[in-house]
């Protein structure tokens, strides 16, 4: 019995989790933006810096109609914002918090586990880019295929680099074997794995997929009321997802630099918080990137980069083995 | 993991050990499963080839490469399982699309979705899943691989000690194999680039990455 219900309590855990953090996520994107750029925006709702304002645009949301367009494939259309969302709620089941069993469940392959399954959400954006029967969706649908094909393999390569190092596929594994010389160690494939997942998730400055000024939305056009909700929101718990494991590969998860393991999860929380203000910080300040210099980028400079990461991590490890 | 030295031999001791324990028509809960799994993998594949509409062919085979997954996991080969989610759902599905996209699939039936080869296709498939089963049936007959002991025969790490013990050459054969594809790849895209370059001819190019 009390099996289940320490299944039941993980996967609760997790559920809130993926209902809270991206909202928060969303939130601070707001506020970050608003100040960066010295405009107030909502200031009013629920009173103090209009925190309710989020509250209200996701009643909005629930409130408008449900349209689908009259040319469009019905099922594909209904199907793609879940497609797009459930497999980060996945993600974030094997994404370790803190140390011993503080994790949703422990993958044994916890590496590939998560990046095979962050591919399956880009499958969302494709079948909604095909089915909405929009010249603009389908461009957004292209790009996004394009910049998926481009920037999953220096994704990988980076995280094998640091599976090299810690000698195993799984995540609690890695952080477990982590030091603080990984960081300098590391710092390039880090680099590497932030910038290629920022593109996957089509965060500006990659987010030609979706460029609004050009091609409205890209696969998401069409979308309204709810299910254009879902979209929004599979885009905020990527940001989760991607800082909680940039955190866990890199950054060595619940490690503080004093060694005060007691409060792992804290820092864990920390860190992925600052990466998450590093991604709405790029948001702000970088241009979009055209969409040849996002395949030139991917293919002439990242891959390369990883490449010579794992060359790197290679070396290191045979000589001080 | 005992013996991952001699990784085949100590698995059949397994098998030998276990094949008593077991029989073919006393199945549990996880061989119900599999087998269920298994139908919905094989009725996927078949609207895969039989459908009309050309996108949901492609999201089909996504249905039935995760099926495959799925089957994967539950022999508890989770690496294994892993890697084809990785690999033909996030990557082979993803560029089928692309070329799919490129060229403009229709909403609805496509009205040359059809092939007149549709009898040797059928002909062909036929003949090699009998080949493949009958091989297969025949290699293992009745010997039982438990999947429960204390030695997962599917984690990373028995899996990768197999692969770079047993198999390397193979492995490494297939390594240059995939290299001279690239290659062939990069030499086929540059040739072309000077004419004029066609859309199906990019898809297949990155179907060879």
């Amino acid at each position: 019995m009390s099996d289940t219900l320490d299944v039941v309590l993980r996967l609760l855990a997790v559920f809130v989790a993926f209902l809270v953090l991206p909202l928060v996520v969303g939130q601070t994107e707001h506020k970050v933006m608003a100040h960066m750029q010295g405009r107030l925006g909502p200031m009013y709702a629920g009173g103090f810096h209009g925190w309710a304002q989020l509250v209200a645009d996701g009643v909005k949301f629930a409130q408008k109609e449900d349209v689908v367009p009259a040319g469009a494939d019905r099922r594909i259309f209904q199907m793609a914002p879940a497609v797009a969302l459930l497999p980060y709620l996945l993600v974030l089941l094997a994404i370790p918090v803190g140390p011993g069993n503080a994790v949703g469940q422990t993958v044994d392959a916890g590496i590939f586990f998560v990046l095979a399954v962050m591919g399956v959400g880009v499958l969302g954006s494709l079948m909604a880019g095909w089915a909405s029967a929009n010249k603009f969706s389908l461009l957004g649908g292209i790009r996004t295929a394009g910049q998926l094909i481009a920037y999953e393999l220096p994704m990988l390569l980076a995280a094998a680099s640091v599976a090299m190092a810690a000698g195993t596929v799984s995540l609690p594994g890695i952080v477990d074997a982590f030091h603080w010389w990984w960081v300098p160690w590391q710092i390039v494939g880090a680099v590497v794995f932030f910038v290629a997942g920022l593109a996957e998730l089509q965060r500006p400055p990659f987010d030609m997929p979706v460029a609004d000024s050009e091609i409205i939305f890209g696969a998401y056009t069409e979308y309204t009321g709810l299910r254009f909700a879902l979209f929004l929101l599979s885009e905020y718990a990527g940001i989760v997802v991607l800082c909680g494991l940039t955190t866990v590969l890199f950054l060595g998860g619940w490690h503080g630099p004093f060694g005060a393991d007691g409060m792992g999860w804290l820092w864990t929380l920390l860190k992925t918080a600052v990466l998450a203000f590093v991604v709405i910080w790029l948001r702000v300040t970088y241009p979009r990137l055209r969409e040849d210099q996002l395949q030139k980028l991917a293919w002439t400079v990242l891959i390369p980069l990883a490449l010579a990461q794992i060359a790197l991590t290679g070396v290191v490890k045979v000589v001080t083995q | 993991m005992t013996g991952t030295g001699t990784g085949t031999v100590s698995a059949t001791a397994t098998l030998a050990a276990n094949a008593d324990a077991h029989g073919f028509l006393s199945p549990t809960g996880v061989e119900i499963v599999f087998l269920l799994v298994g139908l919905v993998t094989l009725g996927a594949a078949v609207v895969t080839v039989t459908t009309r509409q050309l996108v949901h062919a492609a999201l089909w085979l996504v249905v039935a490469l995760g099926g495959l997954a799925v089957e994967y996991l539950l022999l508890t080969a989770e690496f294994i399982a892993w890697v084809q989610v990785l690999i033909y759902v996030g990557s082979v599905v993803v560029l089928l699309l692309f070329g799919l996209m490129l060229t403009k699939a229709p909403i609805g039936r496509s009205p040359d979705a059809d092939s007149g080869n549709r009898w040797a296709a059928l002909g062909v498939a036929v003949a090699a899943a009998a080949a493949l089963v009958w091989v297969v049936a025949d290699a293992f007959r009745t010997t039982w691989i438990g999947l429960d002991g204390d030695a997962p025969q599917g984690t990373t790490k028995v899996s990768g000690e197999i692969l770079f013990r047993h198999w390397v050459l193979p492995f490494e054969a297939l390594s240059v194999l995939l290299l001279a594809a690239l290659v062939g790849a990069v030499v086929l895209s540059r040739k072309k680039s000077a004419a004029k370059q066609s859309p199906v001819k990019k898809s297949r190019e990155g179907a060879q990455r």
